[in-house]
């Protein structure tokens, strides 16, 4: 047989993409490293954008003095306690809308109105309602959680396999056992990544909260920063929400990685 | 314990889709239920159940399930309803909860069904490492885990590839000839009704109605693949089939 054929062009491949280590970190440290240059370099003027080696001196600045960790424990607390009440109450209330008709169709058209409303535009009535203490900055975060996170939760509880639930049923599984063991476990992928998006909501809406009476808090320390155009200041509070936004989405995989073993 | 079906018809809107099915499935025997696409056989599986509830007619259990029994109408599913973020053992343990077996007394159950499916070094499997013939093997020892009167099985080896279906069709007889269960078996598959049901149960495109009922003397155990006297029931319940197939294949195209 004679060699003489051509062979076939490989044209599979790709449409795939895979998490490279690294990359995402190389990102970071090369667009840092350009605005440091620009910046020392002059073509990009201090007023434009502040030097990172400066953010960085502000934001040493900012623990030496003790001032991060008085800034930043009542950050955490409200953001803590309003995820808190506005995850679980979502979370519950998506999961009522998954089962019951009536609540279904009660609440839906509700959630769906209240849904697009800026909460921030609602925070003079939360100050009114809850006072100007933490209380309204509390309701402000838990209300900007609690939306996202019911239309995730509904829509997990709607995907979750029927012939699973069929077979609890031919089982003679209670209703109670039913929901416990098959439909929350099932629907925990779409809540945890209904969790991812609401929870970053929370840290948006941790800065409004903080705009009104509160001395304290990297929301409080960034709108004083910006008022004043004292952009490292600025920065150095941004960098603080950025890294807590990282840090609670590794959380969130860290618990994706443990309930969620299961997935193939 | 019987179950009978008596005068059992159905209809979605005003669509007629089973009309008076009447039928008696006796204990230790397995009745196979036959028929072309769309002809309802998975539907009268459902009422036979009580997950579906049919418009006329109506289900009854002839006697009491035996002692020990926990769920006397067990299913078996075609695509097997494991739940995928538990265990083997923890799939079995789920249908004891409810019974309030738990801890030692459920370990003895669950190490007794594993065994009797050949899966006792899979216990702390999960679904998703094992293929489907595996799969459905942990589905069946689940049933047998509730100690069931009567198995209802929906297809059970119609998503397995051919050969994994050939095995199981070997550990489903074996099974039955070291302790006799009573089942009704809904399949498309001639070859699987001939080679497991003690009675063939033919029924006609839509409206389901009985066709006929073609009872198979020769012991389960004795069948083998390519056997000359399956064979010729096969032939003879394609011949039945076969023109009520091909006219329920052209109705779906004319929707």
């Amino acid at each position: 047989m004679d060699n003489t054929g051509k062979s076939v062009a490989f044209r599979g491949g790709g449409f795939a993409p895979q998490s490279r280590r690294w990359v995402g970190v190389l990102v970071f440290v090369a667009l840092i490293l350009f605005v440091e240059w620009g910046t020392r370099a002059g073509w990009i003027s201090a007023l434009s954008l502040p030097r990172p080696t400066d953010v960085l001196d502000t934001f040493r600045q900012l623990y030496d003095s003790g001032l991060l960790f008085k800034h930043l424990l009542p950050s955490l607390s409200r953001l803590f306690v309003g995820a808190l009440f506005g995850a679980s109450i979502g979370i519950a209330v998506g999961i009522m809308i998954g089962l019951f008709s009536y609540v279904r169709s009660g609440l839906v058209p509700l959630v769906a109105a209240i849904f697009p409303i800026p909460k921030i535009a609602l925070l003079p009535l939360f100050v009114i309602w809850f006072g100007i203490g933490e209380g309204s900055k509390y309701a402000l975060i838990a209300f900007g959680t609690f939306t996202p996170t019911v239309v995730a939760t509904y829509g997990a509880v709607d995907n979750v396999d029927r012939t699973l639930i069929r077979m609890g049923q031919s089982f003679g599984l209670s209703w109670w056992s039913i929901v416990r063991k098959i439909v929350l476990p099932g629907a925990m992928p779409g809540i945890l990544s209904g969790l991812r998006i609401s929870l970053a909501i929370a840290i948006i809406l941790l800065v409004a909260a903080e705009m009104l009476g509160a001395e304290y808090g990297i929301g409080a320390y960034i709108l004083e920063a910006g008022s004043l155009y004292d952009l490292e200041r600025l920065f150095a509070g941004v960098v603080i929400l950025s890294l807590l936004g990282v840090l609670i989405s590794a959380l969130i995989g860290m618990l994706e990685r443990r309930l969620l073993g299961w997935r193939t | 314990m019987d179950i009978r079906l008596d005068g059992i018809g159905h209809s979605y809107d005003e669509f007629e889709v089973m009309r008076d099915i009447t039928l008696d499935i006796p204990s230790g025997r397995i009745v196979c239920i036959v028929g072309p696409s769309g002809c309802g056989k998975s539907t009268l599986l459902r009422f036979i159940g009580g997950l579906e509830k049919p418009k006329s007619g109506r289900v009854l259990q002839l006697g009491d399930p035996p002692k020990g029994c926990l769920n006397p109408l067990t299913y078996i599913f075609q695509d097997f309803a494991l739940l995928p973020w538990r265990s083997v053992s923890g799939n079995i343990s789920l249908v004891l909860e409810d019974h309030g077996i738990n801890g030692a007394a459920a370990k003895i159950i669950i190490d007794d069904v594993l065994a009797r499916t050949k899966l006792t070094d899979f216990a702390k499997a999960l679904p998703k490492q094992l293929s489907g013939g595996m799969k459905q093997r942990v589905a069946i020892a689940r049933a047998l885990a509730v100690n069931p009167a009567v198995m209802l099985m929906d297809e059970p080896l119609s998503a397995l590839d051919s050969q994994t279906r050939e095995l199981l069709m070997d550990d489903l007889v074996e099974l039955w000839t070291r302790q006799p269960f009573t089942a009704v078996y809904v399949t498309h598959n001639l070859a699987e009704a001939v080679r497991l049901g003690h009675k063939v149960v033919v029924l006609s495109r839509r409206p389901g109605k009985i066709r006929e009922i073609v009872d198979i003397e020769k012991p389960l155990a004795k069948r083998e693949f390519g056997d000359a006297d399956l064979d010729r029931a096969q032939k003879h319940l394609w011949q039945l089939m076969r023109d009520e197939a091909r006219a329920a294949d052209a109705e779906l195209l004319h929707g």
